[in-house]
Formats: structure tokens, C-alpha cells, sequence
């Protein structure tokens, strides 16, 4: 059996995580790990996903997330339905809760597993390494597989019926201790902005946009069609955009409905960050820029000059 | 405030990986190493730390000899001490290096351990965390802001567009990210200095067991089936009826 974590924050559903649902279901029957309280108005929903049996994990102080106390409860409950495999997404938290499980356990665990093959005696998996660029198959040995699945690999699959989900719940024993590295204070993102992990339009600038002030049209062009401005290592490095904007290995995963790249290359380090997008324009002067070949359309030419004239064309087309 | 900063020798990022014939390792031959970015922004932090509080940073690594040069750029960038945790080069699993480190800081006493929030090169995201528990230290990862404050130290990181912040005391655990800072250059005397230096040199004792690597793959190349709509301001129009289609323009 697997025991899938599914993520929420004070209630509200990381849709994201319920990517690992149907890998796992291809693999072994599911069971779902919610932990907290306030976790519970989610459980209902997940019968559309395919969840039939959700463990709820209870305790008082389970409310802001605390990560070596949600792994503490996840290893209670396993140590009593005895899971095969515990499965969570590849993302911050997803990482570091099954971090805290095997290091709490002593035991190994693989994060960004591309696929999974339960053996008798082992676990074989592949993983993502250098953040995509290259692949790695490895084999665990474990009383109990800890594994996390790349993000944005395998799509969310809802379009079952509704079904009733058997909630078993479980009051769990922690200490003070175990709360001590909890989310004390959250700041909100600035008011109107649109996140870019969760945009459907991303704007990529690159080293072609040349300056801070190059970016105003990039900025316009997003807020036209309701999307974020990205930007690749060379940005965040010449201090053009902040590095919560980086898109990349070392920045944010995004996989937009449509990713716009100007001036931007396509380093792999970039590419592993924008790859999942479902559809990639190019704005780049060289046509054999790598990025170029990997798009599904280009327009070869200035940017400073194409995206005036994009935005132009799109006021008129809303007026 | 004694600091302990972790680091790793990896491949620039941005060169090519070839495999091996055999596809049991990278082909090194022709590469350029550096630290891993989010590690070198570690180091930076640290040295910041250093400034204000005073105390000292120390610098380790788990490697093969040639890992030296990552130690003595860190040192040349400001960091007093460094330790090399010395093997035949070959890859360890992320169990056993942190077995090693936390068996070799375990007497040392450091307040506040920093390391990458993962490797550029195997990202297993969860060296830190290992160590922490080996020393029975608080942990907090993915971090890209920290203030420290009477023996505690307050900590951000993104989510949710914004960021969310946690509070943990010292001696702790911490694992940076890229962006926390903008790392410094090492400046010359900072370079000559850092070549007379003494490495401690420690051979640490390989754990069995963890995740054993079978081999390793390269992608899939993805075939190209690029449109080129055209060259400047001229493909403008058939790129917009694209954007339309797609359904990006409502009217």
C-alpha cells in the first residue's frame, strides 16, 4: 500500500500535490495522509481524484505548518497501517517533510523520482538530477520506500464521480519540541499581484532585455494578458528583477499555459525551470538560439521593438 | 557566533554533461568546477553574520582532493577555517555524507550550521535535515532571509507568492537558497591569503547502505517542431491570431 501526502495550507488544497495520485495508483493501492484539522474540509473533495480511504491526523497544536510535526504524525500512522511506500510531490514541502521522516527513521529516502518499480526486495526508481538535466536510476533498500515525485510530470486526474471518502482519524502524540520550527508569521504576496507559480502567462526576460527599465514592456505585456514576469539567472544576478522572479533550477518551477521567452538563450538551467509549459513563444535576435528549436513558435527580431508592438496590438484588440 | 558552512564541489552550471560509455558517471575531463549557487550564497551569509556578530566561519566539504580548490575560495571570499572530509572522489549518498559531517562537527560546537537548500548536481534535499537530528539541532530549510537575534534567528521563505517566516533558537540548523544574497567576489589579498592556509584534513567512514546508483541516463531529446512566424515587428500580427487561438485574448 502507499500512503500518499497530500499538501493543504490551513485548509486550502495544494492541487499540485495531488499529481502523484495517479503514479501511485498505477503502482499499489492509495491511502492519503491529511495532517490537521483544518485539513478536513479537503478530505470530501479528494473522492473525485480516486481517494477512497483518507487519514486524518489530529492533534491541537496541528495547525500552522511545522514540519518535523507533521513528519512525526505521518510516522505514527505508518507505524500503524504499515505503508509500503510514503509519497509526497517534489515541492518545498513535499521535500522537506519526507526529509524530516527519514532522517527521524534513519532511513533512506529519493527525492524527484521520475518513475517508481516496486521489486520483492528493493525499490527501483529514477530521479531527476541537476534539476533535469540528466536522469539517474538508483535502488533503495528499505523497511519503508520514502520517495517524492517531480513536480509537474504527471497530471491531476478528476474526472471520476464524486464518491464518498472514508475518513479514519488519528490522534497523534507530540511534544512541545516538535512544533518549535513552526510558521510563526506568514507575509502576503503584494496586493493584485499574480504569483508566478500559479500564472497561466509567463513572461521570460533574459539577458537581451538589458536593463531594469527594459522590463517595462515585458511587465506591460504580462499584465495584458493577466499573466507574471519571469526572468532568468543573468537577470537576478545584474540585480534587473528580484530573485523571487528567477525561473530556473536554482529559482521557481513554473509550468504556465503559455510561456513567453524574450532574449532569453535557454540555458538547461533555464529550460529545466520552463519546460512544462504547454506552449512556449521565443522573441530572440539568433535564430539558433537554443531555446529557439524547443519552442513551438518564434519570431525572430528585437524585442525592444516586437513586444511595443505586441502590446499595442493587444490595447487595440481589447478596446 | 562560530559558523559552520557546508559546501560541494560541482560541474559549472551551464557546461554540457557528457556520461561515461559506461553511464556510471559524468565525464569530467573537460569541465570547469564551482560551488553549488545556493552554497556560495551560504558562505556569503555567513561572512555577513561574521561581520556583525564577530566568531568565525568555517568552510568543509566531502570530496576528493581536488574539492580543496572549492575550500580555498571560500576562504579567499572570507571564511577562517576549513575542513576537507577526504575520499577517493566518488559520489556518496546523501545518508552517508551526512553521517561524516555530523560524526565530524559533532565536538566542535558551531552555533549556526548553514548549507545549501540542495545540490546542483544530485538535489536529494535532505543533507541538512540529517544533520540536524545527528546533533539534535532545529532545522528550517529553503531559507532566503535571516535575521538573528539574542540566540534566536528568524528565518524567510517563499510560499504562496509571499513568504512565510519561522523562528528557531541557536544552535541551529539552516539551509539557504540562491537570492538570500548576491555573493562577493573574493578579493586579491583575500586570494593570497587563502593559499597559505592549512585545510584540516579528515578521512571520514563511509556508512553502508542509503540509495545506490545503478547508472545514469540523459533525457529524451525532444524533436524540434518550431513555427518561426517570422522576422520582427512583421510576425507580430500572426503571432497575436496565435494568442488568440489559444484563447489568451478574450475579444
Amino acid at each position: 500500500m502507499i500512503l500518499a501526502i497530500i499538501e493543504h495550507n490551513q485548509g486550502t488544497l495544494n492541487h499540485q500535490s495531488l499529481e502523484i495520485l495517479s503514479l501511485a495508483k498505477s503502482i499499489d493501492r492509495v491511502e492519503v495522509a491529511i495532517v490537521g484539522e483544518n485539513g478536513r474540509s479537503i478530505c470530501n473533495g479528494l473522492g473525485k481524484y480516486g481517494v477512497e480511504v483518507a487519514h486524518l491526523l489530529l492533534h491541537n497544536e496541528l495547525v500552522d505548518y511545522a514540519p518535523a510535526a507533521w513528519a512525526k504524525s505521518i510516522i505514527q500512522l505508518a507505524h500503524s497501517i504499515k505503508p509500503d511506500v510514503i509519497l509526497a510531490i517534489g515541492s518545498e514541502r513535499g521535500n522537506e517533510i519526507l526529509a524530516h521522516i527519514a532522517a527521524q527513521l534513519n532511513l533512506p529516502m529519493a527525492a524527484n523520482c521520475t518513475k517508481i518499480q516496486i521489486k520483492e526486495n528493493n525499490c527501483l526508481v529514477t530521479r531527476i538530477r541537476w534539476g533535469g538535466s540528466l536522469l539517474e536510476e538508483a535502488v533503495l533498500k528499505s523497511a519503508t520506500y520514502l520517495l517524492t515525485i517531480a513536480q509537474h510530470l504527471y497530471t491531476v486526474k478528476g474526472e471520476l464521480e464524486e464518491s464518498a471518502v472514508k475518513i479514519s482519524e488519528w490522534n497523534v502524540d507530540l511534544e512541545d519540541q516538535d512544533f518549535v520550527g513552526k510558521v510563526v508569521d506568514n507575509l502576503a504576496p503584494e496586493e493584485g499581484k499574480v504569483i508566478l507559480t500559479d500564472a497561466h502567462v509567463v513572461v521570460g526576460g533574459g539577458r537581451g532585455v538589458g536593463s531594469k527599465e527594459g522590463f517595462h514592456s515585458l511587465d506591460e505585456l504580462a499584465e495584458l494578458l493577466g499573466g507574471a514576469v519571469g526572468c532568468s539567472r543573468v537577470v537576478t544576478n545584474h540585480g534587473w528583477r528580484p530573485h523571487a522572479d528567477q525561473v530556473g533550477q536554482t529559482g521557481a518551477r513554473v509550468a504556465p499555459d503559455l510561456y513567453i521567452a524574450c532574449g532569453i538563450s535557454g540555458a538547461i538551467q533555464h529550460w529545466v525551470g520552463c519546460k512544462s509549459s504547454k506552449k512556449i513563444i521565443v522573441i530572440n535576435t539568433d535564430a539558433e538560439a537554443p531555446i529557439v528549436s524547443k519552442a513551438d513558435y518564434a519570431i525572430i527580431g528585437d524585442l525592444h521593438k516586437i513586444i511595443p508592438a505586441i502590446n499595442k496590438a493587444l490595447k487595440q484588440a481589447n478596446d | 557566533m562560530n559558523i559552520l558552512v557546508c559546501i560541494k564541489r560541482v560541474p559549472s552550471p551551464g557546461t554540457r554533461i557528457v556520461l561515461s560509455e559506461d553511464k556510471q558517471e559524468i565525464v569530467t575531463k573537460n569541465l570547469g568546477f564551482t560551488i553549488s549557487p545556493h552554497e556560495e550564497c551560504a558562505i556569503e551569509e555567513a561572512i555577513r553574520v561574521k561581520e556583525k556578530f564577530g566568531g568565525t566561519v568555517t568552510v568543509l566539504t566531502l570530496g576528493g582532493s581536488l574539492a580543496s580548490e572549492q575550500l580555498r575560495y571560500a576562504m579567499a571570499m572570507g571564511a577562517d577555517e576549513a575542513i576537507l572530509l577526504q575520499t577517493d572522489g566518488k559520489e556518496w549518498d546523501p545518508m552517508a555524507t551526512s553521517n561524516a559531517i555530523s560524526d565530524a562537527v559533532k565536538s566542535k560546537d558551531f552555533d549556526l550550521l548553514l548549507f545549501g537548500n540542495e545540490s546542483a548536481d544530485y538535489g536529494g534535499y535532505q543533507v541538512a535535515i540529517r544533520v540536524a537530528y545527528a546533533l539534535n539541532h532545529h532545522c528550517l530549510t529553503g531559507v532566503k532571509s535571516i535575521e538573528i537575534d539574542e540566540g534566536q534567528i528568524t528565518a524567510g521563505r517563499e510560499a504562496f507568492g509571499g513568504m512565510e517566516i519561522f523562528k528557531i533558537p541557536l544552535p541551529a540548523v539552516v539551509s539557504l537558497k540562491e537570492g538570500i544574497n548576491l555573493p562577493r567576489y573574493p578579493s586579491l589579498p583575500g586570494r593570497m591569503r587563502a593559499k597559505r592556509k592549512q585545510i584540516e584534513i579528515i578521512e571520514p567512514i563511509k556508512l553502508p547502505g542509503g540509495i545506490e546508483t545503478k547508472q545514469f541516463v540523459s533525457p529524451p531529446e525532444l524533436g524540434s517542431h518550431v513555427e518561426i512566424l517570422g522576422h520582427g515587428v512583421e510576425a507580430v500580427p500572426k503571432l497575436l491570431s496565435i494568442i488568440k487561438e489559444l484563447g489568451f485574448i478574450h475579444k
